[in-house]
């Protein structure tokens, strides 16, 4: 099943509101609380990274029986050195960013903590491009 | 603890949610940073927070965390108690201070997450 929604750039007030629906699809699914929480607590960091730094960007949602895949693709200034972007405490976020509770250089590495895997790629002044990965429903070991 | 024995013991005011206040808290966590709040993995977890906006209320949805104290007097939104009421949140405003709730809710046996 594939899921799209549009992030609008700067707008703090919907921050979220792509992650919330796709939270709520995993759940009507019956996929597992401890798998959606990882999904949609890296998804929003993603998404809230769109809303701080991008001018928008287009999430898609590809969910099955055993994987969550998630391309966020934006259009903005890009990230210059990814490596760099990646390290715990380093951020370029506006003060307006941290005072909506952000900005702090913790997302990129949140959200490959929450995910089994993670590729970033971007374009300086085209735009970044993030899929997270996180498989779901395996057998515990 | 139940979030309606927290309300009683703070004095506080239950904002949106009081349906669900025989709900159980084990954990607290304080933090006006939501990021910080996005890297825990606690169940049951209270979070007790300064920062009064919409991204508060989805950090809490997110991370699965069924009741929020807004402190140092800080108002919720109209919009606010719109997220958390589709969320199953519970939201509480507390005209003290951060530390103070803490204390309280401290002695009274809910737990730090580290």
């Amino acid at each position: 099943m594939v899921f799209e929604f549009e992030v609008q750039g700067g707008d703090f007030a919907t921050a979220g509101n792509a992650s919330s629906q796709i939270k709520k699809i995993l759940k009507q699914l019956n996929v597992d609380h401890r798998d959606i929480k990882r999904i949609v607590v890296a998804l929003y960091e993603a998404e809230v990274n769109i809303v701080a730094h991008a001018f928008k960007g287009r999430i898609i949602a590809n969910i099955d029986t055993s994987e969550v895949r998630i391309r966020l693709v934006d259009e903005g200034p890009g990230i210059p050195d990814i490596e760099l972007a990646m390290q715990q405490g380093y951020s370029t976020a506006s003060s307006e960013v941290r005072e909506m509770g952000f900005g702090a250089g913790m997302g990129l590495p949140n959200m490959k903590k929450n995910t089994d895997e993670m590729h970033v790629t971007s374009v300086v002044d085209k735009g970044t491009t993030v899929e997270l990965i996180v498989f779901i429903n395996q057998p515990t070991t | 603890m139940k979030i309606s024995e927290i309300v009683s013991l703070l004095n506080a005011t239950m904002v949106c949610g009081r349906e669900l206040g025989e709900r159980e808290v084990e954990y607290g966590f304080a933090s006006d940073l939501m990021s910080d709040v996005l890297t825990l993995e606690t169940d049951n977890l209270l979070l007790i927070t300064g920062l009064a906006n919409n991204q508060a209320v989805r950090t809490a949805e997110m991370s699965d965390i069924p009741c929020i104290i807004f402190v140092r007097n800080k108002k919720v939104t109209q919009e606010m108690i719109e997220l958390a009421v589709e969320s199953n949140i519970t939201l509480i405003e507390y005209s003290s201070s951060m530390f103070k709730a803490i204390a309280i809710l401290s002695q009274a046996g809910i737990k730090p997450v580290f």
